[in-house]
C-alpha cells in the first residue's frame, strides 16, 4: 500500500532518517527509517520516550526541519518549508504576548493575505467554535492555561487546514483541564464541526493517545524508530474504565517499556565502553523515595506501573524514566509493564542515610560506567582533580552538547550524594576531598 | 458556524468628540507648531547665529529649551532607524555578524564628545555657510551617545526569540517581512525603550555639551541651552546658570511625561511573560489619550497603514537562519568574506599608521598613555568613593519601601539632569577659593554619573527578598555580617549594572571636565581629558586620534578585564530569584 500514488494520502513518509550535528562534530541519529503515511478522516498519535524522535518527525511534516535521507511528501509533494493546509498546535502553545486573542487568531490568514474583513469573520467563527466568546480582546497572560491553548487551537484551525499537528498539546495543563479540552476537542471531531481532515498528535500519555486517537504509532528511542503501530477501534466516547481501554493501556505500557537495547548509541570503533550512556537526571531523593514506597505495602516490591503512575500522580514518561533509572542501578528491574525491585532495592529500602549513601555509591562505581572512570582518573592523579571538560569531551563522543549536560549534571548530582567525589561548579573540577 | 462582525470598540462610540479630545488636541496642535517653528530656524544662513547671538535674557530661554529638545527627538529618531537597520542586519546575516558585533563593542568606548571633532568639521563643509551643518553635527553626537546601546540590545532580543514563537510564524508562513514587525520588533520591545530611556539620560549631557563648541578655526554656538551656559559661563553670570539650571529642569521633566511614561506605559504589554505581574507602569498622558474618543478614531488610518506596512509582502531573508538549510555553509564564500575584512583593516591600518606617524613620535604616545592613566585614576578612584557613600544610603533607602518610592524618581532624574550645567557653580567656588585643580575638577567627572550607583542599589535593596532579610534577622546576623552575608551580595548585580554606567559616563564626561573656565580664568587638570579637549581646541587632529585611541583601549581593556567578569559572576552567582 505504501508504493501506491494514492491520492488520498495527506502525508506520506518513506524511509525518513534525520541526525543532529554532536559536540565532537559526527552526526547523531534521532530518526531511523521511519514510514507514515496520513489518510483523510484519521486522528493517529505519536506515542513515545521523550528523546524518540516524534517531536522531529513532527516537525519534519510540518516543514520546520528537514530530513537528512528519504521522502516526506504532503499530497504527493516534497515538504520544503511549512505546506499550505498544515497548521500546528504548540506545547508551549506559541502565542504571541502583545497580541489579543482576537489578533493571534487572525495572524495565520494575515501571512494568507486575507482581506479584513474575511479575516475578522473567520476569526470570530473560530473564536466561537472553540470556546472563546467574549475573550477576543483579552491578551493572552489574562488568560488560564486551558484558555491559552484554545487559542492555540482556533489559530490552528482558523486557516482550515486539511492537516492538524499537535506537539503534546496538553502537557502543559493541569490534569481536569487537560481532560477538558480534549473531551471538548473530541466531541467536535465526531460532530464533524472542525474544518480539518486528519489529525497527528505526539504524545508521551497514554491514556490521552488511547482516548483519542484511531491509530498509535508506539516509538522506540536512540534513535528513534516506529516500534509497533495500534489501531484503536473503541467507539466514541471512549469511557477509561472500559475493561477493552484498560486492557490497550496496559499493552502499551509493556510496549514502551520493552526495550532490550541498553540507551546508548552504537558505539562504533569504541567497542563496549559504555560510558557513552546518556543519564537522564532524576533526583537521589525522589529515587530512595521511590524505593521506599515500593518496597512498601501495597506493592510489597513489585508495581504495575500504570496503577504506580495513577498513586503517584506521574506521567508515564516520568515513571519510566525513574524506573530506568532505578533498572540502570540494578535497584528494580521493568518487564511487561511491571517495575520489581531486586534484592538490592529491598535491603536499601531498610538502610539508615549512611548506609545508603555506602551502597548506592558501590552500585554507582559498579553499574555506571562513567562513574567508575571519573572515580578510576581521581584516584590516580596525584593531585586528586579532574576538570569537567576532560569527562564532557569524552562524553559528546557519543551523544549531542545537551545531552552531555544533562548527563553530567546527574554525573555531579548522584556523585555528590554517594560522597564519592566534590565538585567546584566555579572551576568546574572534580575532586577527591569533600569540604568537612 | 457564527458569522457575526464585531466592530473595533473605537468606532462603536461614534465620533463624538469628549473633553478629552480638547485637551489632547491642543496638545498635539502645540507640539506640532513647536516642531515646525524650531524647524524652520535650522535652515536659516549661518550668518544669522552671529545677527541673532546667543543672548543672557531669560526670556529667550523657553526658546533655546525647544530648540535642545528638538535636537534630541531628532537624535533619538536616528538611533531608532539605525538600530533596527543594523541590528537585524547583525542578526540575520552571519558574515555581517562578524564584523558589526565586534564593530559596536568599540564604538560603545569611544569618547561621544571625540566623534564631535571630526562631525563638525564634516558636516560643515557638506553645508557650507547654512546652519543645518552645525545642526546635524550637534545631532551626530547625540546620536552617537544613544545608538549604541539600543542597538545592542536588539541585536540580543533578535538572537534571543522564543523557539516556539519563531516556528509559529514560520508554520503560518510568515514572510521575512512579517516575521520582523510582528515578532522580532515587538519582543525587543521592552529593551529597547529601557536603553532608549538611558540613552536619553546620557544625550542631555552630549547635546549641551555639542551646542557651543570649537575646533580649530570653526566656532559653532547653536542657539541653545548649552551655548546659553557657555556664555554665563564667559560672562560669569551666577544667576544666568540659575535660570538655565530651572529650564532644564522643566524640560527633563516635561520630557519624562509627555513622552516617556506613556511610552513605557503602552510599552507594557510587549513584556514577555505568560502571567500578569506586578503593578503595570501608568501614565496620565497615556490614559488622556486613551480616554479620548475622535482623537482615537483618528489614528485608526495610522493603525491601518502600520497594519499594512508590515503586511507588506516583501520576502528579503526568506528563512533566516535556516535549520531546513542541510550542510555547512560555503567555506569559498567564508574565506573571500575574511579575505575583504582582512584587506580592509590592513589598509585602514596603514592609512592610520601614515596620518598619525607623519605628525607624532613615540614620545607622544607615550605621553598620551600616561595622561590617561592619570585620567584612569580619577575614574576608579571616584567610582570607590561613590560607592562607599552611596551604596549604604541606597540600601538604607531601599529597604524602606516608602521612601524609596518618593527618592528613586528623583535619582533617575539627577541621573538624567546634564552635569555639566551644573560645573560652572563648582568651578567659581575653585577659582574663588583658588583650589587644586588637579584634585577638585575630579569630583565634576562622576557629577553626574554617580545616580546611576544610586538607583540601581536602591532598586536592588527593594527587590531584596523579604524572607531572605527575615531569616537573617532571626539568626541575629548584624554589624559586619550582615552587610556582608546578607545585603552586598544581594544587590550586588544591581550595583555592578549601575558602576558600568557610571564608569564609562565619567570616562566621557572627562573632556569636559578637566578643563573649565570661569570668565577669563582657565583651569586644567592633567589627563586624557584635558589632553582631548584642548587637541580639539587647537584642531590637532592627529593628536585628536590619538588621545581617542587611547581612551577608547583603556575602556575597553577597563570593562574587559574588570566589569564583565564581575558582570558574569553576579549574574551567575548571585541574581537572586
Amino acid at each position: 500500500m505504501l508504493d501506491q500514488p494514492n491520492k488520498t494520502n495527506l502525508i506520506d513518509i518513506h524511509g525518513v532518517c534525520r541526525s543532529f550535528p554532536k559536540g565532537s562534530g559526527e552526526a547523531l541519529l534521532v530518526l531511523e527509517n521511519v514510514d507514515l503515511t496520513i489518510q483523510s478522516g484519521e486522528i493517529v498519535g505519536l506515542l513515545g520516550r521523550s528523546g524518540s524522535g516524534k517531536s522531529t518527525l513532527l516537525r519534519i511534516i510540518a516543514g520546520l526541519i528537514s530530513p537528512s535521507s528519504g521522502a516526506a511528501k504532503c499530497r504527493g509533494e516534497a515538504i520544503q518549508g511549512p505546506p499550505n493546509g498544515v497548521a500546528m498546535v504548540f506545547q508551549s502553545f506559541a502565542l504571541f504576548p502583545w497580541l489579543t486573542v482576537l489578533q493571534n487568531v487572525e495572524l495565520g490568514l494575515e501571512a494568507l493575505g486575507i482581506d479584513s474583513a474575511e479575516r475578522r469573520q473567520r476569526a470570530i467563527a473560530a473564536i466561537d467554535l472553540i470556546g472563546l466568546d467574549g475573550f477576543e480582546s483579552a491578551y493572552p497572560k489574562e488568560l488560564s492555561g486551558g484558555m491559552r491553548q484554545r487559542v492555540g487551537f482556533a489559530r490552528a484551525l482558523v486557516v482550515h487546514p486539511d492537516l492538524l499537528l499537535m506537539d503534546e498539546p496538553f502537557s502543559a495543563l493541569d490534569v481536569l483541564t487537560a481532560e477538558t479540552l480534549r473531551t471538548d476537542l473530541v466531541d467536535l471531531w465526531i460532530e464533524g464541526r472542525l474544518p480539518i481532515k486528519s489529525v497527528l498528535m505526539v504524545t508521551h500519555n497514554i491514556e490521552e493517545a488511547v482516548l483519542m486517537c484511531d491509530r498509535v504509532l508506539v516509538f522506540s528511542s536512540n534513535p528513534g524508530r516506529v516500534a509497533a503501530e495500534y489501531k484503536i477501534d473503541l467507539t466514541h466516547p471512549r469511557n477509561r474504565h472500559d475493561p477493552a481501554f484498560r486492557q490497550l493501556v496496559d499493552t502499551l505500557y509493556a510496549r514502551m517499556t520493552q526495550r532490550a537495547e541498553p540507551k546508548t548509541q552504537p558505539a562504533g570503533h569504541v567497542p563496549g565502553a559504555g560510558v557513552g550512556m546518556v543519564l537522564d537526571h532524576v533526583s537521589s531523593n525522589v529515587l530512595s523515595g521511590l524505593i521506599e514506597a515500593l518496597a512498601a505495602p501495597p506493592y510489597n516490591g513489585h508495581a504495575d506501573l500504570p496503577v504506580l503512575a495513577g498513586q503517584l500522580q506521574l506521567e508515564a514518561d516520568e515513571i519510566l524514566h525513574l524506573g530506568e533509572a532505578l533498572q540502570l542501578l540494578r535497584f528494580a528491574h521493568l518487564s511487561e509493564g511491571d517495575l520489581v525491585l531486586t534484592d538490592a532495592g529491598k535491603r536499601f529500602a531498610h538502610l539508615e542515610t549512611d548506609a545508603r549513601k555506602k551502597m548506592f555509591a558501590q552500585h554507582l562505581i559498579d553499574y555506571v560506567p562513567v562513574m567508575g572512570l571519573i572515580k578510576r582518573v581521581l584516584d590516580e592523579r596525584p593531585s586528586h582533580t579532574a576538570p569537567a571538560a576532560r569527562f564532557r569531551n569524552e562524553l559528546e563522543d557519543y551523544m549531542s552538547e545537551d545531552y552531555a549536560d544533562e548527563t553530567l549534571k546527574t554525573i555531579v548530582s548522584w556523585g555528590r550524594y554517594a560522597e564519592l567525589f566534590a565538585y567546584d561548579e566555579q572551576s568546574e573540577t572534580f575532586s577527591l576531598e569533600n569540604p568537612n | 458556524m457564527d458569522f457575526r462582525i464585531i466592530r473595533a470598540p473605537a468606532l462603536q462610540q461614534a465620533l463624538r468628540p469628549n473633553i478629552w479630545d480638547i485637551v489632547a488636541l491642543i496638545l498635539v496642535i502645540g507640539a506640532m507648531v513647536l516642531i515646525v517653528y524650531g524647524g524652520e530656524q535650522t535652515t536659516l544662513p549661518l550668518s544669522s547665529l552671529d545677527v541673532a547671538p546667543v543672548s543672557l535674557d531669560p526670556i529667550h530661554l523657553p526658546f533655546y529649551a525647544l530648540r535642545t529638545t528638538m535636537r534630541m527627538l531628532l537624535a533619538i529618531i536616528c538611533s531608532t532607524i539605525f538600530t533596527f537597520v543594523y541590528a537585524a542586519l547583525a542578526a540575520k546575516s552571519r558574515r555581517a555578524e562578524m564584523v558589526l558585533i565586534p564593530l559596536l563593542d568599540i564604538l560603545q568606548s569611544v569618547p561621544i564628545l571625540g566623534f564631535l571633532t571630526f562631525t563638525v568639521v564634516f558636516f560643515m563643509n557638506l553645508f557650507p555657510g547654512n546652519v543645518l551643518g552645525a545642526e546635524l553635527a550637534c545631532v551626530f553626537a547625540i546620536f552617537t551617545s544613544q545608538a549604541w546601546n539600543m542597538t545592542f540590545s536588539m541585536y540580543q532580543s533578535m538572537r534571543n526569540v522564543p523557539k516556539d514563537l519563531e516556528e509559529a510564524t514560520q508554520s503560518f508562513h510568515l514572510s521575512g517581512w512579517q516575521r520582523f514587525w510582528r515578532l522580532d520588533v515587538p519582543f525587543a520591545m521592552p529593551g529597547l525603550i529601557w536603553n532608549a530611556m538611558m540613552s536619553m539620560s546620557g544625550g542631555w549631557f552630549f547635546v549641551v555639551a555639542s551646542e557651543a563648541i570649537t575646533v580649530g578655526n570653526t566656532t559653532v554656538t547653536l542657539p541653545g541651552v548649552g551655548s546659553y551656559v557657555a556664555l554665563a559661563i564667559e560672562k560669569q553670570n551666577l544667576t544666568a546658570i540659575g535660570y538655565a539650571l530651572l529650564t532644564m529642569l522643566l524640560v527633563i521633566i516635561a520630557y519624562d511625561q509627555l513622552l516617556f511614561r506613556p511610552i513605557v506605559a503602552w510599552a507594557d504589554k510587549f513584556r514577555f511573560e505568560q502571567t500578569a505581574s506586578g503593578d503595570p507602569p501608568t501614565s496620565w498622558m497615556l490614559d488622556l489619550f486613551r480616554r479620548t474618543r475622535a482623537l482615537r478614531a483618528l489614528t485608526l488610518p495610522f493603525a491601518a497603514l502600520n497594519r499594512t506596512f508590515s503586511n507588506l509582502r516583501i520576502n528579503w531573508p526568506a528563512k533566516p537562519r535556516p535549520e531546513t538549510k542541510s550542510g555547512p555553509p560555503s567555506r569559498l564564500l567564508d574565506a573571500i568574506w575574511f579575505l575583504l575584512i582582512a584587506v580592509g583593516t590592513g589598509y585602514a591600518a596603514l592609512r592610520a599608521y601614515q596620518y598619525l606617524s607623519a605628525s607624532l613620535g613615540l614620545s607622544d604616545v607615550m605621553l598620551a598613555i600616561g595622561y590617561g592613566l592619570l585620567t584612569l585614576l580619577r575614574v576608579a578612584v571616584l567610582i570607590a568613593l561613590a560607592t562607599l557613600i552611596w551604596v549604604p544610603v541606597g540600601v538604607w533607602i531601599g529597604l524602606r519601601p516608602k521612601l524609596a518610592e518618593r527618592i528613586q524618581p528623583l535619582a533617575q532624574f539627577l541621573a538624567a539632569f546634564p552635569a555639566n550645567l551644573a560645573f560652572p557653580v563648582f568651578v567659581s567656588l575653585i577659582v574663588h577659593y583658588g583650589l587644586n585643580p588637579n584634585v577638585w575638577l575630579s569630583p565634576l567627572m562622576i557629577l553626574g554619573t554617580q545616580w546611576y550607583i544610586l538607583f540601581n542599589v536602591i532598586a536592588g535593596a527593594s527587590a531584596f527578598p523579604t524572607d531572605l532579610r527575615e531569616a537573617a534577622s532571626s539568626l541575629h546576623l548584624e554589624g559586619w555580617r550582615w552587610w556582608m552575608k546578607v545585603v552586598l551580595p544581594g544587590i550586588f548585580p544591581y550595583y555592578i549594572t549601575g558602576a558600568i554606567t557610571a564608569s564609562g559616563g565619567s570616562w566621557n564626561a572627562s573632556i569636559v571636565a578637566e578643563v573649565a573656565s570661569w570668565g577669563n580664568t582657565h583651569l586644567t587638570a592633567a589627563g586624557l581629558g584635558a589632553y582631548i579637549a584642548k587637541a580639539t581646541e587647537a584642531g590637532d587632529f592627529p593628536r585628536v586620534v590619538l588621545g581617542i585611541s587611547v581612551m577608547c583601549v583603556l575602556v575597553t581593556l577597563f570593562n574587559r578585564l574588570l566589569w564583565r567578569p564581575l558582570y558574569a559572576f553576579g549574574e551567575r552567582r548571585l541574581r537572586l530569584g
